[in-house]
């Protein structure tokens, strides 16, 4: 679910062109800057998040070929 | 090549990026490169997006990006495993946000521009513009706040229990009509100023609705709520791409939405009640009207009258050192006292002394899906030692102990025998069938959901009150002087 969280802040598309926009209006400025803000916290933090509880999982399973192998000898 | 043909086509890139990655995430085995291979379709994306002849200054980009890159960066490294269902509430909050305020900034554009100069830049007619800001900050703005209020609720900064109070749903259904009827003028009125008033009023109640839809929901049932405000992120980021145009957030926050009314839908069946059952009962406020006259009026089931009955570590070790079969069953409060490596020593050292050792999961356990799942690997619990609920089910009268750490809802016979009983229908770990049934807990209170628990009260059941790490450590202690006198 949180992979799919992360992707949701593809708006972060939507927050750069609202902020890139040379329109000399600083109240446009401030709310694109702050959507670029937002919705990079949610991409980066979205996937460095997900990507943590899957390692978990990972070094479970290199744990368990350790096992194996020690089971092996 | 043309600059808006390439950007087209990375985004194409991009989007299969995405759906290849969350079909490997959907494998355990891929499920890490599939996370990184639909970040890297995000990169791509973002990169592109640099070359969009609408972005002209870079400047605020950069702070922007690297503001948001330093502060995702420190949460996700800073957060604690057990606080992963929060963390999760939180960004897509941000996500929500974000999208209100691509909606708010579009808008503020048009008001300095005008139509006619808007217009020339981005494809549309100023009522299908109007339609799609308002829905991108309606839908950003009710997951906004109803992702915070999510985030209060799991971090205990509230209380988890509903919040209901007198004509609740017709309040809901009065901010709603304000909504869209606000929404309507903002996409049919061609004049500036009352366009503006509408906008400023729909704005205000997609922010509070967000929160007075969350109010009512019980802390039990942040997951389902969780899920569905992802896919209304998702959805909300469709809306935002509608506005300006761009072909990637409208197809990218498709899939977001649509998997997660799946996923939603999948909780809501584990649960056995329906989506709106979810969302507006005020599930768990009436605390136990059912239980022991309830059960009784009903026939069926025998009332349940009994004491609760404390046993103390040393009496656990005593009952557990006699065991064969032991079955844990976790839940939130194994997460909240951290005690998942304490869980695992002692599933070990009952290895050790004989006892074949299952960790029961049941489909909503804890406060996301798979959230159990991850605290015991995180622990190197091995995974086929975690069997799921119907799997558990038939093998539990041959169990000798039943140990549930920090679980309720999901082991109260009150499910299955309890027709006034407001959980009633929803499968459950049948942990009362195990011959002993040992329940860590806190303290003598009702749990999250505020419901009271049959288990607790069954002639089988003991409980060891404390924090459960503490009181399982000393339980594994106990063994290992066993092992070591």
């Amino acid at each position: 679910m949180s992979g799919s969280n992360a992707i949701s802040g593809i708006t972060v598309v939507g927050a750069i062109i609202a902020a890139g926009a040379n329109d000399d209006s600083w109240l446009t400025t401030v709310l694109g800057t702050s959507a670029v803000v937002l919705a990079t916290v949610n991409v980066v933090g979205g996937y460095l998040v997900t990507d943590r509880m899957l390692g978990m999982f990972r070094k479970k399973s290199i744990a368990d070929a350790a096992v194996k192998k020690g089971a092996g000898k | 090549m043309k600059p808006e043909l390439l950007i087209n086509l990375a985004y194409i890139v991009a989007f299969i990026l995405f759906i290849l990655g969350l079909k490997m995430l959907g494998r355990q085995s891929s499920a890490r490169r599939g996370n990184a291979i639909s970040s890297l379709g995000m990169l791509l994306a973002v990169v592109v997006t640099l070359l969009d002849h609408h972005v002209v200054n870079y400047t605020w980009i950069m702070v922007g990006l690297g503001l948001g890159t330093a502060i995702g960066v420190v949460c996700a490294r800073v957060v604690k495993m057990t606080s992963m269902p929060e963390m999760v509430a939180l960004l897509n909050g941000f996500g929500g946000l974000a999208s209100l305020l691509v909606g708010w900034a579009e808008y503020g554009k048009i008001r300095h521009l005008g139509w006619s100069a808007y217009l020339d830049s981005f494809a549309g007619t100023p009522a299908f513009t109007s339609a799609a800001i308002f829905l991108a900050v309606f839908i950003g703005g009710v997951t906004f706040t109803g992702s915070i209020y999510a985030f209060c609720k799991l971090a205990e900064l509230v209380s988890g229990r509903p919040v209901l109070f007198r004509s609740q749903q017709l309040v809901n259904a009065l901010l709603g009509f304000v909504l869209f009827a606000a929404g309507l003028v903002f996409v049919v009125t061609g004049q500036p100023d009352l366009a503006l008033i509408a906008f400023s009023a729909f704005l205000a109640v997609s922010l509070i609705l967000g929160w007075t839809l969350v109010m009512p929901i019980g802390g039990g049932d942040m997951p389902v709520v969780i899920s569905m405000l992802n896919s209304l992120s998702g959805l909300a980021a469709c809306a935002a791409g509608f506005v300006i145009a761009n072909n990637v957030l409208v197809v990218a926050g498709c899939p977001v939405g649509t998997s997660g009314l799946i996923l939603t839908a999948v909780m809501c069946k584990a649960m056995n009640r329906s989506l709106s059952h979810v969302l507006f009962s005020g599930f768990g406020a009436v605390p136990a009207a059912s239980s022991a006259g309830g059960a009784g009026a009903d026939g069926g089931a025998s009332a349940i009258t009994g004491e609760l009955k404390p046993i103390s570590p040393e009496d656990v070790f005593s009952v557990l050192e006699a065991a064969r079969q032991v079955v844990i069953i976790p839940g939130y409060g194994m997460a909240v006292s951290q005690a998942q490596h304490v869980v695992r020593e002692l599933s070990k050292r009952l290895e050790n002394n004989g006892a074949e050792v299952r960790f029961a999961i049941h489909p909503v356990a804890g406060r996301m899906p798979g959230h159990m799942n991850v605290l015991l690997a995180e622990a190197n619990v091995p995974y086929e030692q975690l069997v799921e609920m119907d799997a558990i089910n038939p093998l539990m009268p041959h169990m000798d102990v039943a140990i549930v750490i920090g679980a309720n809802d999901v082991v109260n016979p009150a499910a299955a025998n309890d027709r006034a009983s407001p959980i009633y229908g929803m499968p459950i770990i049948k942990a009362h069938e195990a011959r002993t049934v040992i329940c860590l807990k806190r303290g003598k209170g009702a749990g999250f959901s505020g419901l009271e628990n049959q288990l607790f009260l069954l002639p089988n059941t003991r409980m060891l009150y404390g924090d459960a790490k503490a009181t399982l450590q000393a339980v594994s202690a106990e063994f290992k002087n066993l092992a070591s006198g």
